[in-house]
């Protein structure tokens, strides 16, 4: 079975951003990047079915502009096989993504497509679930396990009301959440290892696909401060506090 | 033109972020359509017609539907959708796994979260865990969007009574998934994002035995439980208790964080409750830069003094 992980570069997790002064953007000058956490996820998971022997190949994609292909490093070192950079100097958005993994996807025939489930700069939570119907494919949203039965998966997928399980057929996309698996660390024979392995970069013109945003930002700002509280000294000024002061008790 | 609200539905009534939802679509100015959908419904739809300010609502049944599979809801959605100017469903679990698609096959963008409606092209929604607020315009023929339902206040039945139809299921041509089980965490307590108070346990009560002391605090105050990652991932509650950037955003009146350090993951689902209480031993914590009033020390000690002291 051939798997196809789609992985974002974005700001690291820990970072926190600043709005730039004219509020036309967050300022990313000089700001640590990575690869999205549960893009981390979902090449790891790939990696683990091809270890079990369930997946015979890894492609890994981005869809950006030229220092997007850290990624594609990382997630070669990581485990995939190969890496397809689409280039595009546009700001990427979910509709335009995931129609250019559309064509990928026709062009690869990959038999399972694995996503993160939110690509924590834009936290939209779109992407998956938008290639799954543009393919006519089944979907699998905000996995944390995944069993591999022959020409069938099952997964559990966390929902707001405690844990689910969907049972689907081959070809699907998934989705990974937080607890699916543990990424593990590129080391570094694997990472010089990574600087071997094929990289093809290809445009969303040769794919056929028109990436141009559908969503335009005027202005970005820091959403209102939380007025500065108070250190209670005691648990009974606590109580009086949220008793007399607050109210809420 | 008019609105379409996707219904997400518990038993027989709109669930409470529905509501929320349809707040947030009485913003518009425009009619408002609401659509159910399961395999036996009218109660529901009953619900929906006798809110104020629906004018219709849509009924859709079939044995298919006894579950909410996205996939088997997703074509009768953009046959009905393509006609609306605005498709509106809550940020639920519920409306993220489905609305994307209805979006992607009619070809237009979808806003996540929207916490605010400027007019009927301007949104604004939370973006690097809530840290910034965007303002965005569409210009799509159909605005496609799901709703924060912790912005919004939930719309309350009225006396109004909307028309009902019966729109045709049409059943999708391709594979979809099935339905297996569903494992739910069973609790007396509120509802987590629908509780006026929430108690809430972090990576500092260190185990699943001494996560009891949070419940016995939270059934003191009538209140909900919540965790954070480090909680849920460590096995002390199961994983819908997670507040969060990717669990679930509350806004209580009161929230009260106990061993939780304060990451921005984390603060991103709570920041926005009305008063912050947080137990910490360690003064420079970042939870404490937002707490109403903050309790420094020893949550084995602080926490059953409080129980013992707060009875109702
Ligand atoms: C992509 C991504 C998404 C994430 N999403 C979420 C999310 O949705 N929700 C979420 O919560 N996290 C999320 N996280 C994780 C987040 O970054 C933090 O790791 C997590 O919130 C930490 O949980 P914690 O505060 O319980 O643990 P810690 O940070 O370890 O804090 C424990 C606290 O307990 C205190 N403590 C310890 N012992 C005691 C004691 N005896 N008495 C009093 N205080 C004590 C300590 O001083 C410390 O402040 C996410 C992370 C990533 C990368
Ligand atoms: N520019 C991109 N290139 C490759 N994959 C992407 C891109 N944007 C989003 N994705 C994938 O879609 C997932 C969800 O993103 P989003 O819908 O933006 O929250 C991410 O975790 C990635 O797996």
């Amino acid at each position: 079975m051939k798997v196809l992980v789609a992985v974002k570069r974005l700001v690291d997790y820990s970072v926190k951003v600043r709005v730039k002064a004219d509020h036309s953007g967050v300022d990313l000058a000089g700001v640590k990047m990575s690869l999205n956490p549960f893009d981390e996820i979902a090449v790891e998971e790939a990696v683990r079915l091809k270890e079990k022997g369930s997946a015979t190949e890894i492609v890994v994609v981005t869809i950006g502009d030229k220092s997007c292909q850290d990624s594609l490093r990382t997630a070669l070192a990581l485990g995939a096989d190969r890496a397809i950079h689409i280039e595009t100097s546009l700001e990427t958005q979910p509709l335009g993504v995931a129609q250019a993994l559309k064509a990928l996807v026709e062009r690869e025939s990959p038999e399972l497509v694995i996503l993160g489930k939110q690509a924590i700069d834009d936290d939209c939570n779109q992407t998956g679930q938008m290639l799954s119907a543009l393919l006519g494919w089944p979907q699998g949203t905000f996995i944390s396990k995944l069993t591999v039965k022959n020409k069938e998966i099952e997964v559990i997928r966390e929902v707001d009301g405690g844990l689910e399980t969907l049972q689907m057929p081959l070809p699907a996309v998934l989705t990974t959440d937080l607890r699916l698996n543990e990424p593990r660390y590129a080391t570094l024979p694997n990472i010089m290892k990574a600087k071997q392995k094929p990289l093809e970069i290809l445009t969303a013109e040769a794919l056929g696909v028109d990436l141009s945003p559908h969503l335009k930002t005027l202005s970005v700002s820091e959403p209102p401060g939380r007025k500065a509280g108070i250190k209670v000294e005691t648990v009974d000024q606590l109580i009086d506090k949220l008793r007399n002061e607050a109210k809420v008790i | 033109m008019a609105l379409l609200l996707i219904a997400e539905h518990e038993k027989d009534t709109l669930s409470p972020a529905t509501l929320a939802t349809l707040t947030a679509a009485k913003e518009f100015s425009v009619p408002i359509h609401v659509v159910v959908m399961g395999s036996s419904v009218k109660k529901v739809a009953d619900d929906a017609a006798s809110h104020e300010g629906v004018e219709k609502v849509w009924c859709v049944e079939d044995p298919a539907l006894s579950y909410p599979i996205a996939e088997q809801m997703t074509k009768t959605l953009v046959e009905l959708g393509k006609s609306y100017e605005f498709i509106l469903a809550p940020s639920t679990t519920f409306g993220k796994n489905l609305l994307p698609r209805i979006a992607a096959l009619l070809g237009v963008a979808q806003l996540s979260d929207v916490i605010k409606i400027d007019d009927n092209k301007t949104f604004v929604r939370p973006i690097y865990a809530g840290n910034v607020l965007a303002t965005v315009r569409s210009d799509d023929p159909i605005k496609v969007m799901t709703i924060r339902p912790t912005a919004f206040d939930r719309a309350a039945p009225g006396a109004s009574k909307a028309s009902i139809e019966a729109y045709a299921f049409k059943k999708p041509e391709q594979p979809t998934a099935t339905f297996v089980k569903l494992e739910q965490s069973k609790s007396t307590r509120p509802e987590l994002t629908s509780a006026s108070i929430i108690v809430s346990g972090g990576r500092g009560l260190q185990n699943k035995e001494n996560f009891t002391l949070i419940e016995q605090l939270a059934d003191k105050l009538g209140a909900a439980i919540g965790a954070s990652r480090a909680a849920v991932d460590a096995g002390f509650v199961p994983n819908d208790y997670q507040v969060g950037q990717t669990g679930k955003v509350v806004a209580p009146s009161l929230y009260i964080a106990i061993g939780i350090s304060g990451a921005i993951q984390h603060l991103a689902g709570m920041k926005d409750s009305k008063v912050i209480v947080a137990i910490n031993k360690d003064p420079d914590a970042p939870i404490f830069q937002l707490a109403d009033y903050g309790l420094v020390g020893d949550l084995f000690t602080l926490v059953p003094e409080l129980i013992s002291k707060i009875g109702k």
